[in-house]
């Protein structure tokens, strides 16, 4: 592909995923038949990834504003204000399909590429999370991807020197051909030291930094928006190597280049690479670029503008620097050991002309390629609701200590231990609450502020009604935050569904953004960065509609917060929250009864606000510092993390007489926390709650080395921790 | 007490490290690797955590090979102070000043955990705050911790009572479950012959306050402050 003047043919327009629609109205926007290296720009810039033709429209709907947003959505990554002069810069993003070809290098790169996103904004990061889905544990790839994605987190992280401190591990069948691997990544700035793509001045030098091109990753972008089929094994040589030394010296160098004072503007090379850098830089900033390619450090020789201008070699990153600072900006790069190259300039123009051994490759109207990209309204079907199973109609088929005990060592239930020891979760020194809680703590540089950050979202509920589901995945998020004493400020969504193609997948895309938007206004928890990825299908199957929600809240104190693990004995047990028992959707009715029907638990977000703001304020104001949101498993689980933390068992003595047992355990009621309070303390919090419409009631009593359910035998805690603890590395080990 | 914290390309606890030491009472300043001389009245020389050159070719191998190595053989020469936490310790080794090597981890994963240590020795100028056979709370972050050396060299760390650091339970007691990396005699950390330089995997840097774990990796730093002028 070295020739500029090939023919273009149909079956070449459809080999770059543009349809005869959408390449007409490129040649009419352009007024002639493109050249081979104009083709391949606009199939980079108007594939699903890079423009958003599909979702565009629906994104629209999210609430992005708040008094403490300083950037929402369309930069790098969104920003926020944490107060002291601190701003946190954050965003997550999908490396799904790579990772499902090869899991190794799709998720460093995965990481390498959120990484960028944060530190290209100015920020130093201090912290990475992950939400992970693989297919079920009997299928034979998901020993094989898990091992190979989370050796890749930590391969990046770890070297790169951020700590991993939290994330979701997860399994159904509807990932078996289609796993997700989504990262987020969080970094610190000062509030006026926050750097963004917009190019300014004309004839300013544009600068290319960092690794050297070669012809990796060349149509990436447009791999992660088609589906896969059995042959998607044969599009290995699309996915990239991450090489954490090269970005480990590109932040420094970026963060130091920075300092001085060179940099106008500053766009990472992700996804579409040089293309997509380039085009967003000028059309940001109303200007046009003009890049001369004989300039761009090459790993390889004899590399085409075509290759150039896709390919999608790692660690690299993109400036545009005042002029006359070209030789310090220069001596830092030199230092650092990475390339840096002069390789264009602004212009008046408004074109994005490419030049190549003195030849034009192409010319083509900037702002266009952005402003003028296909945009959808496909056809959407809402997904039909399902029936409200009443909990007296499920029949335990389990005492409720065997059910306790089958679900703490379950799959999905069991410890992550195995995958977050793989993770540095303890470099920086700041990692306060380490993995395993409701949401990871870490300090802010020397204190006395702290980020509560985590990762969530519960698909069989989105799957059963996309528009709860949506709410939930929200909630929970603001919930785990609160959990800890976090004030929740904001959210990065990583919105992971099917084909956009197929109505009732659009169905729940637009169900879950409408349940997200709802929740997002009603909880002032807006969405200041995220990321699409659709066509997550193999052979026609799509995953459960998967929104992960990151979630960042800010502690003031960061010594004053809350964490899951009883501390001591004779705390008195309450439960925030009313309790329905309800069982549709829940993990009991999954994994106990073996059904995935119903409808899932609603979320009544003023309650949820009501319930959560009376819990964080306990927690702030020093009464409380044990508490654990209640989601997955209901009560029942809840207690036994919470003893199992603790090594502390629990005596449970309420029980409601008018609902079933195991639906008053395990149902999966929403808006609910457990507190263990000191008992001096606990008719004074009981009381401010009813005052207030929080429901609060006395559950029972920590202490013992058993939990104990009522009407129920004694469970040791030692048991179900052996339990909870042994599921992944004994299934790692091919014993489970 | 002055102590300098090299800084490789990759390194990446040199933060932690320096925090660490400016808590227990040292001056300190970072050193790049291309420098071919220490600050003037440097008492401590610490090589810190992280992955140098991205722990290419092997671990510490092109870090025990950098200009500034030459000025740190000096030092340790001298009796200087020198600490290798991790990486750190990977570099000692490379670069001579310490026997011995860091294999990958018995598991062949990466692995972070809390960590029990066992204190051999209370007598050098790394571990007077500690009490013989005392278990100190630290962590580990580390891919290839697996202390290898050939029979001679390991009768003579043990032998000469060279061993600083072993591996162990809360109690003290030295397991094999509590050696997860797979390191002979449970090694997590040696001393040089003159008991000057000490290189070691886990990384007492990161318990240094109740908030972030615990504060046992205090012991070492303010040991190492307590001894400074009168070991060199």
């Amino acid at each position: 592909m070295n020739r500029n003047d090939v023919a273009i043919t149909p079956e070449l327009v459809k080999e770059h995923g543009l349809t005869p629609d959408e390449y007409k109205r490129f040649v009419d926007l352009i007024g002639r038949t493109p050249t081979l290296t104009e083709l391949g720009i606009v199939s980079a810039m108007w594939n699903e990834h890079c423009s958003y033709k599909s979702s565009r429209l629906h994104l629209r709907g999210l609430p992005t504003k708040a008094p403490w947003v300083i950037q929402g959505p369309g930069e790098n990554a969104g920003v926020i204000d944490i107060g002291d002069g601190l701003a946190c810069i954050f965003k997550m993003e999908s490396h799904n399909h790579p990772s499902f070809i090869e899991p190794y290098q799709g998720a460093t790169t995965g990481v390498g590429g959120i990484l960028r996103d944060v530190f290209t904004m100015g920020a130093r990061p201090i912290a990475c999370l992950n939400f992970l889905r693989f297919g079920e544990p009997d299928h034979p790839k998901t020993p094989h991807l898990l091992a190979g994605v989370v050796a890749g987190i930590g391969g990046y992280g770890n070297s790169f020197g951020v700590p991993t401190v939290g994330g979701s591990v997860g399994f159904h069948p509807r990932y078996n051909g289609n796993i997700l691997v989504n990262a987020m990544a969080v970094g610190l700035a000062r509030t006026d030291e926050i750097f963004y793509a917009a190019a300014t001045g004309i004839g300013n030098p544009i600068v290319y930094l960092g690794s050297k091109t070669g012809r990796d990753g060349i149509h990436g972008a447009t791999m992660a928006s088609a589906e896969f089929d059995d042959a998607s094994d044969e599009k290995r040589p699309t996915v990239q190597v991450g090489d954490p030394f090269a970005e480990k010296l590109l932040l420094e160098a970026c963060l130091e280049l920075m300092k001085s004072g060179a940099v106008i503007a500053i766009q990472d090379m992700g996804a579409a690479g040089l293309t997509s850098s380039a085009v967003e830089m000028g059309a940001k900033g109303n200007l046009g670029v003009e890049l001369d390619l004989d300039k761009v450090p090459c790993r390889e020789e004899g590399m085409s503008a075509y290759e150039m201008m896709l390919s999608e070699s790692q660690e690299r990153m993109l400036m545009v620097l005042k002029p006359g600072m070209e030789k310090e900006a220069e001596a830092i790069f030199v230092k650092w050991g990475l390339d840096f190259a002069i390789i264009g300039r602004t212009t008046d123009t408004l074109r994005f002309v490419i030049k190549h051994h003195g030849d034009v490759m192409a010319d083509l109207p900037i702002k266009e390629m952005g402003d003028e990209a296909p945009l959808y309204d496909r056809p959407h079907v809402p997904t039909p609701p399902k029936p409200v199973i009443a909990p007296e109609s499920v029949v335990a088929p389990l005492s409720d200590t065997d059910a306790l005990l089958k679900l703490v060592g379950s799959p999905d239930q069991s410890s992550r231990r195995w995958v977050w020891e793989q993770y540095d979760h303890l470099i920086l020194g700041n990692t306060v609450q380490v993995p395993g809680g409701d949401a990871a703590i870490v300090r802010v540089e020397n204190g006395p502020k702290g980020l509560a950050l985590t990762t969530d979202v519960t698909p069989r509920y989105c799957e059963a009604d996309p528009v709860e589901g949506g709410k939930q995945a929200v909630a929970e998020a603001w919930r785990n935050i609160t959990a800890v004493g976090g004030l929740p400020l904001a959210i990065t969504d990583n919105l992971n569904f099917g084909s956009p193609a197929r109505p009732e997948v659009m169905g729940q895309f637009v169900g879950c953004l409408r349940g997200i938007g709802e929740a997002c206004r009603v909880l002032d928890f807006p969405v200041v960065s995220g990321n699409v990825s659709l066509y997550n299908e193999t052979n026609g199957q799509g995953i459960l509609p998967t929104p992960a929600i990151g979630g960042v809240g800010v502690l003031d104190d960061v010594t004053v917060h809350a964490s899951v693990a009883f501390k001591r004995d004779g705390d008195a047990l309450i439960l925030i929250g009313e309790t329905e028992g309800w069982l549709g959707q829940s993990i009991y009715l999954a994994e106990i009864c073996g059904r995935e029907e119903g409808a899932p638990p609603p979320v009544d977000l003023a309650q949820e606000r009501r319930n959560g703001d009376f819990v964080r304020q306990l927690i702030r104001s020093g009464q409380v510092d044990t508490v654990h949101d209640c989601s997955d498993g209901g009560l029942a689980l809840t207690l036994a993390e919470m003893a199992m933390a603790g090594g502390t068992g629990a005596s449970l003595t309420a029980e409601p007489a008018d609902l079933p047992r195991h639906a008053f355990l395990f149902g999966e009621d929403q808006g609910r926390y457990v507190l263990a309070v000191k008992q001096d303390v606990a008719a004074d919090i009981l009381y401010e709650a009813t005052a207030i419409g929080v429901p609060a009631a006395l559950l029972g009593v920590t202490g013992g080395a058993s939990l104990i359910l009522p009407g129920a035998q004694a469970i040791s805690v030692a048991t179900l921790k052996a339990a909870h603890e042994s599921w992944l590395p004994d299934y790692m080990a091919g014993k489970a | 007490m002055k102590s300098a914290v090299i800084v490789f390309p990759g390194s990446n606890r040199e933060g932690d490290v320096m925090r660490a030491l400016a808590q227990a009472g040292s001056q300190v300043e970072k050193v790049w690797h291309a420098e071919t001389q220490l600050p003037s009245g440097t008492d401590l020389v610490v090589l810190p955590g992280g992955f140098s050159y991205g722990d290419y070719l092997r671990c510490g191998a092109i870090a025990g090979r950098a200009t500034v190595m030459d000025a740190v053989r000096a030092h340790a020469a001298r009796g200087g102070l020198v600490l290798g936490i991790c990486n750190g310790f990977q570099i000692l080794c490379e670069s001579g000043l310490l026997p011995g090597i860091l294999m990958r981890n018995a598991n062949l994963k990466f692995i972070c955990h809390r960590q029990f240590l066992r204190v051999e020795r209370n007598d050098t100028a790394f571990t007077k705050r500690y009490a013989k056979g005392q278990a100190i709370d630290v962590c580990v972050a580390h891919g290839e911790g697996n202390y290898t050396a050939d029979a001679d060299t390991l009768r003579r760390l043990e032998g000469d009572g060279l061993v600083a650091f072993r591996y162990s339970d809360a109690r003290g007691d030295v397991t094999d479950d509590a050696n997860r990396n797979g390191s002979m005699n449970s090694i997590a950390g040696i001393y040089s012959e003159k008991l000057n330089v000490l290189g070691m995997m886990p990384h007492p840097e990161n318990l240094i306050e109740d908030l972030v774990g615990g504060t046992d990796g205090r012991g070492l730093f303010e040991s190492l402050v307590s001894s400074a002028g009168r070991a060199a």
